[in-house]
C-alpha cells in the first residue's frame, strides 16, 4: 500500500502557492471583494426580510471563510443575530459524481449550526462558481441533513461554463473566463492576502 | 493507498489520515440520514473463512453507508467445503466484479496471497488473518485512544493529532493475537509506548524485535507504567489444543494473575480506559465489573470500528487516477473550485 495516499491532496490546495506568478492577472483586490461582500450581504437581508431564518453554510476550503464575512456582515447590520447561529460549514466531498477522476480527497468538516436547517433559508456559500457539479453535491449533501425553506447560493466569482441548470442568487462578480484559464481566489484565513486571479489564458 | 494488509505499512501520516477520515466518517453517523452515497456502483466482498460476528457486520454495515453492494461470503455453505482454493475463488470473484475483497483466513498472509498473486484487481482489506494482523481493530482502537486520551480528555479537536506519550498496557494472550501485533506496530507508529503483559507461556518468540516492553506480572505493570489505557485481549481457546493447552495451569490462575478485576481497575490512574476486542470471556480475562464499569470503552470500540472501516474503505476505493488529458471540459483542476 503506500502509493496515492499521502500523495493526494484535496484539489485545492495547489492556489495556496504564493499566487504571486508573473502571469497572473488580478482582477480583484482586497477592497473589491470587500465591497462585493458588503452588497451581497446586503442583497442577502434585503431577499429574504431581514436574518432571522437565514443560515450560511460555506463550501470548504474557501467558502467557509466568505461565510463568516458575510455573517458578520449581516451581524453588523441586524440587531440580534449571532455569527456561531448563522454560519456552518458543508462539506460536500462524499457526494461529489467526480470522485473516481480524482486522487483520493480528504474529507472536510460539517457542521451544522445548532438549531439545525429545517424550514430554515440556507445560503449557500462558495468561492468560485464553475460547472455547478459542486452545488449539485451541496444540494444532494442538504437533503440529508434536513429540509430548508428555500436553498440560495452566493458566490464570490461567477466564471461561467455550466454543467448544469444552476445559477447563483448572489454574485460577487462575473468573470468571463475561457477553459483554458483557471481562476484562483486567495482569502486573507487561508492564503495570506485577499485577491483573486487569472492565470494561464490562450494557448 | 492500494491494500490495506498490515498497520506495518503504515507510516504516521497514513495513520492520521485513516483516524481524521474516520472521525469525519463517526460525524456522518450521528445524522437522522446515516447513508452516504459516496461508494454507489461499487461492490464489495466480504470473505469470511473464519468465524466473525463483529467484525463482518461491521464492515457490511461500513460499505452499506457508503452505500457499496455487499456480497457476504462465508467458508461454511461455500465451494470451499468442497475444497476450491483460494485461488479459484479469488477468481471468481473478479469475474464478478469485485471492487474491494474484505478477506479473514485462518492462515496467516493469506490476504498478502489475495492481493499479490494477481488474481484480483480489486483492494485486498486484511481482516484478519490467523495470528499475524488485524489491522481495522489496531485502527480502531488507536482511533478509541485519540478520542479519549488526547486533546484534553477528547473535548478539543484532536484532529491531525497522533499518540505521542500516551502508555498503553496490552495484556493476556499476546501469542495467539493478531489484535496485538496490529496494535504494538500501530501504537508504536503513532508516537505510544507499548507494555506487553501476558505469562511467559503466551509470549511469542521473537518478542524482542518488537517495539515494546515486555512484563509477565500485571500489577507490577500497573504500578510501575501507570498506563493510560489498558488492552484486554482474548484468551484464544479455540486455537489451544485443550483447555488452557498447557499454557496455563487452568482459567482461574489466568484469572488470578492477568485478570482485570474491580481491585487492579481501581489501581489504575484516574483517567485511564480499558479496551478489549472482543468477544470476551467475562470471568476469564476480564470481570463483569471492569467489563461493564463506565471507563470500560468496549461498546465504544463497536461503533468506532465502522466509522473507521468507512474511512478504509473510502480511502481504498473512492479516489481514482488524476485525469492526464488536457481537453477543456474533461480536466480542469479549477473545477474542483466550481
Amino acid at each position: 500500500m503506500s502509493t496515492g495516499m499521502s500523495a493526494s491532496t484535496d484539489g485545492r490546495s495547489d492556489a495556496r502557492t504564493d499566487g504571486r506568478s508573473d502571469d497572473a492577472n488580478v482582477v480583484l483586490g482586497a477592497p473589491e471583494i470587500g465591497r462585493a461582500l458588503t452588497r451581497i450581504a446586503h442583497e442577502i437581508l434585503e431577499r429574504n426580510k431581514g436574518g432571522s431564518d437565514v443560515v450560511l453554510l460555506g463550501i470548504p476550503t474557501r467558502g467557509l471563510p466568505l461565510a463568516r464575512r458575510l455573517a458578520a456582515r449581516l451581524v453588523a447590520v441586524e440587531a440580534g443575530l449571532d455569527v456561531d447561529a448563522l454560519v456552518g460549514s458543508l462539506d460536500v466531498t462524499m457526494y461529489r459524481d467526480d470522485l473516481a477522476h480524482h486522487p483520493t480527497r480528504t474529507i472536510g468538516a460539517t457542521d451544522i449550526p445548532g438549531d439545525g436547517i429545517d424550514d430554515k433559508v440556507v445560503v449557500l456559500v462558495d468561492d468560485v462558481l464553475f460547472s455547478g457539479r459542486t452545488i449539485r453535491a451541496a444540494l444532494d449533501a442538504i437533503s440529508d441533513l434536513g429540509r430548508p425553506r428555500a436553498v440560495q447560493l452566493a458566490a464570490l466569482v461567477d466564471r461561467g461554463h455550466r454543467e448544469l441548470p444552476i445559477r447563483a442568487d448572489f454574485v460577487g462578480k462575473n468573470l468571463p473566463t475561457s477553459l483554458y484559464e483557471r481562476v484562483r481566489v486567495l482569502l486573507e484565513e487561508t492564503d495570506g492576502r485577499d485577491a483573486v486571479l487569472i492565470e494561464g489564458g490562450a494557448r | 493507498m492500494r491494500h490495506l494488509l498490515s498497520t506495518a505499512d503504515l507510516d504516521v501520516a497514513e495513520a492520521v489520515r485513516i483516524l481524521d477520515t474516520a472521525g469525519q466518517m463517526a460525524a456522518t453517523q450521528a445524522r437522522e440520514i446515516k447513508k452516504l452515497p459516496t461508494l454507489r456502483g461499487r461492490t464489495v466482498v466480504n470473505l469470511f473463512f473464519e468465524d466473525s460476528t463483529r467484525t463482518r457486520i461491521s464492515f457490511e454495515t461500513a460499505a452499506k453507508r457508503l452505500s457499496a453492494d455487499v456480497i457476504n461470503f462465508s467458508a461454511k455453505g461455500s465451494s470451499v467445503s468442497k475444497g476450491e482454493s483460494l485461488k479459484d475463488t479469488a477468481l471468481t470473484l473478479q469475474a464478478m466484479g469485485a471492487d474491494a475483497v474484505v478477506i479473514r483466513h485462518y492462515a496467516s498472509g493469506a490476504p498478502h496471497t489475495l492481493a499479490h498473486g494477481g488474481w484480483t484487481t480489486g483492494a485486498v482489506v486484511n481482516a484478519g488473518d490467523g495470528t499475524h494482523q488485524h489491522p481495522t481493530q489496531a485502527l480502531l482502537d488507536a482511533y478509541t485512544l485519540r478520542r479519549h486520551l488526547v486533546g484534553d480528555g477528547g473535548r478539543a479537536d484532536v484532529a491531525g493529532r497522533d499518540l505521542t506519550g500516551l502508555r498503553v498496557a496490552i495484556v493476556g494472550d499476546v501469542l495467539h493475537s493478531r489484535v496485538a501485533r496490529s496494535n504494538v506496530q500501530l501504537l508504536h507508529t503513532l508516537g505510544a509506548e507499548v507494555t506487553l503483559v501476558a505469562p511467559p507461556t503466551l509470549v511469542p518468540v521473537g518478542v524482542e524485535a518488537w517495539p515494546a516492553r515486555v512484563s509477565y506480572h500485571l500489577d507490577e505493570a500497573i504500578a510501575d507504567d501507570k498506563p493510560d489505557a489498558i488492552m484486554m485481549l482474548r484468551v484464544q481457546r479455540e486455537r489451544m489444543s485443550s483447555a488452557g493447552g498447557g499454557f496455563f495451569p487452568s482459567p482461574l490462575e489466568y484469572t488470578r494473575g492477568y485478570g482485570l478485576d474491580a481491585r487492579r481497575l481501581a489501581s489504575l490512574p484516574e483517567h485511564a480506559i480499558v479496551l478489549h476486542p472482543g468477544p470476551m470471556n467475562r470471568g476469564l480475562e476480564i470481570s463483569a465489573d471492569a467489563a461493564d464499569s463506565s471507563r470500560a470503552v468496549i461498546v465504544e470500540q463497536v461503533a468506532n470500528g465502522v466509522a473507521v472501516r468507512m474511512a478504509v474503505l473510502y480511502l481504498l476505493l473512492a479516489g481514482g487516477d488524476a485525469p492526464t488529458s488536457t481537453q477543456p471540459g474533461t480536466t480542469n483542476e479549477t473545477k474542483v473550485d466550481a
